[in-house]
């Protein structure tokens, strides 16, 4: 029985420098491309339904003071503002089902004396 | 009530509780394109030699309306018999009945069948198609699953454990079938995840259908918890017997040995190989021109398939080969691909199964992606393996040899028992391009035509380290051989490591990079 040798679709690795003929995986066409860390979002760090947000847009907030808390896994997450700042924009409200990821409220440094 | 009328009282009980669920939902499982228990049984084990246990055994719930209810053999069918006339032990979860829903008496069935397995140094297939715990059987149904687990461990690296998922595996159940050796999955049957669907859609939000969340090709290809795909129950069992050829009944026995055959004629190794170490050839044809009749089973195909595992027959033995694909990813060591690569050469060292490595690889693939998937610790895992092993080894390095690749690929380093390597193979620190870049980094950035200098500087590298005869030198090879002479080459070496034994310090076990 005559096999029928299949057409290798040309594709290229480059491993330190030399470039290999090669063909890809799925996974490794799909993977995550990194990127660096915003720290003017607040994104969701586990998948989850938000219970309530406690700020408004404009709004000047001190580090460590709770803006919004996320249920997920059974459990009350306060979120916590990172920095002084203010409150950009906030893409959530309660009740919403957020993904992990989810950029749920923007914000900005901001210096000066908050209330 | 004379001897023959119980007799015939008997036959009536065996041929009731034989139905499973009765002739409703049977068809039902029939309508699903999915055979029964007992026809799964019979059509993995040799005709007329399945023998059955525990078929009057009843269950135990008493609440939420059980106690009423009659759930034939409990929703599992256990027993033994043979496989090429070579005694098994084996189970089948009947869908048919409560939905093969795991209660304490459905496990106690399981549990005899697997002690009995252990006990007699058999393997153990197990057929899974379940719904889940038993709902009405609360913690007793959650006991019955650790019981099953825990043998599960107890019992793996000394007969061989093969499961095969031919319906829903979901929740805790899917544990018992990780813990084994081999995993079977089925196009459109074979269901695994820990959530489900409806779960994550009501908990995260996210939509996915059971197919795409957890089908057989998603554990094929993506999560590699699948050892072995096929698009029916048929085809399944037949990969399962072809399997069983290969692997030795237990820890303390040799895999049976067939008539040597030797390879098809027309697979020319030496014109399989590219010589420009770039352009990609498939290692399936050069492992196929090396085995007995050029026969050669894959493991995880479509896992991680930059690695390939699997087994083959030299001059009748069992082998394990673990090759580098330069056909995908250009045969790179990455994390799946190591994780891939350290099990199989776990079994083969548990199983006494000799390894021969054909290795031609450009390193570790490089990406953020893969630093931060832990391709330090997935990748020392196939360090372990190797080191650790003790059935002959035996290496052939074909072209590539470069770097933390060359090492972990069975090395001399990590006690190979001998290491071969191609005229043309080229190993050393990294490729002849990195390597210039590095090395002569001030010539190249002063010369004035960089990039002329550049090539020169790497075909200078080339020439001066780019072979196999710098690490011959140090005996770090012990043979550089004709292409033509791998399989006598690699058959030699096995032949007379077969008496090899080894003494590692006592412990009670190492603590590897899981």
């Amino acid at each position: 029985m005559a096999e029928k040798k299949e057409e290798i679709q040309k594709e290229y690795l480059i491993v330190q420098g030399a470039k290999y003929e090669t063909t890809l995986t799925n996974k490794f066409r799909n993977r995550k491309v990194w990127q660096p860390h915003n720290p003017n979002l607040i994104s969701s760090f586990i998948p989850g339904t938000v219970i309530d947000v406690m700020v408004k847009t404009g709004q000047k907030v001190k580090a460590g003071e709770t803006i919004m808390v996320l249920e997920a896994m059974k459990m009350h997450n306060n979120v916590l503002m990172p920095m002084d700042g203010e409150i950009v924009k906030i893409h959530v409200k309660a009740d919403d089902i957020v993904p992990k990821n989810q950029v749920m409220i923007e914000i900005k440094p901001f210096h000066g004396k908050i209330k | 009530m004379s001897l023959r009328s119980n007799i015939l009282d008997l036959r009536k009980r065996k041929l009731e509780v034989q139905k499973g669920g009765g002739d409703e939902a049977i068809e039902k499982q029939a309508q699903m394109g999915k055979l029964t228990a007992r026809e799964r049984i019979l059509a993995i084990l040799d005709e007329d030699s399945f023998h059955e246990y525990d078929l009057f055994v009843e269950h135990m719930a008493r609440d939420f309306g059980m106690e009423t209810k009659v759930l034939h053999g409990d929703g599992v069918v256990i027993g033994t018999g043979t496989i090429y006339n070579k005694p098994v032990c084996i189970f089948a979860q009947d869908f048919t009945v409560a939905g093969g829903s795991l209660g304490q008496m459905h496990a106690r069935k399981i549990t005899k069948i697997m002690d009995h397995a252990l006990k007699m140094r058999v393997p153990l297939i197990g057929i899974n198609d379940s719904g889940g715990a038993r709902i009405q059987e609360g913690v007793n149904s959650l006991a019955g699953y650790g019981e099953i687990f825990f043998r599960n461990t107890l019992a793996s690296g000394v007969i061989p454990q093969i499961s095969v998922i031919l319906g829903p595996c979901a929740g805790g159940a899917v544990y018992s079938p990780a813990l084994t050796d081999f995993v079977f999955v089925v196009e459109n049957i074979s269901k695994m995840f820990i959530t489900g669907p409806s779960v994550i859609k009501s908990v995260l939000g996210e939509d996915i259908s059971m197919e795409e969340l957890g089908g057989a090709r998603v554990h094929a290809e993506v999560t590699g918890n699948a050892h072995f795909y096929a698009m029916s129950e048929v085809e399944c069992f037949d990969q399962i017997k072809k399997l069983m050829t290969y692997l030795p009944w237990n820890n303390s026995e040799k895999a049976q040995a067939f008539p040597p055959k030797p390879p098809k004629k027309g697979l020319k190794i030496e014109k399989l190989v590219p010589g420009d170490p770039r352009i990609p050839y498939d290692m399936r044809e050069i492992i196929k021109s090396l085995t007995d009749g050029s026969e050669f089973l894959e493991i995880m195909e479509h896992f991680a398939p930059n690695i390939i595992i699997g087994f083959g027959r030299l001059d009748g033995e069992t082998v394990g080969f673990v090759a580098n694909q330069p056909l995908v990813l250009a045969g790179v060591l990455d994390t799946d691909s190591s994780d891939k690569a350290a099990r199989f050469i776990r079994y083969c060292d548990a199983f006494n199964i000799p390894i021969a490595t054909l290795e031609d690889l450009p390193g570790y693939l490089p990406g953020v992606d893969q630093e931060h998937a832990g391709v330090i610790r997935h990748g020392a895992k196939i360090l372990y393996a190797y080191s650790e092993a003790t059935v002959p080894k035996v290496t052939v390095i074909l072209r590539k040899a470069y770097g933390g690749g060359y090492i972990a690929m069975n090395s001399r380093h990590l006690r190979a028992d001998f290491v071969f390597a191609w005229p043309n193979a080229e190993i050393a620190v990294m490729g002849p391009e990195g390597a210039a870049n590095i090395v002569f980094r001030k010539e190249i950035m002063e010369a004035e035509d960089p990039e002329a200098m550049r090539q020169q500087k790497i075909q200078e590298y080339k020439e001066k380290f780019a072979n196999p005869y710098v690490a011959a030198a140090k005996g770090y090879i012990d043979e550089v051989i004709e292409p033509a002479d791998t399989r006598h080459r690699i058959l030699h070496g096995l032949k007379v490591s077969k008496n090899k034994s080894v003494f590692l310090p006592n412990k009670k076990h190492g603590i590897p990079p899981f």
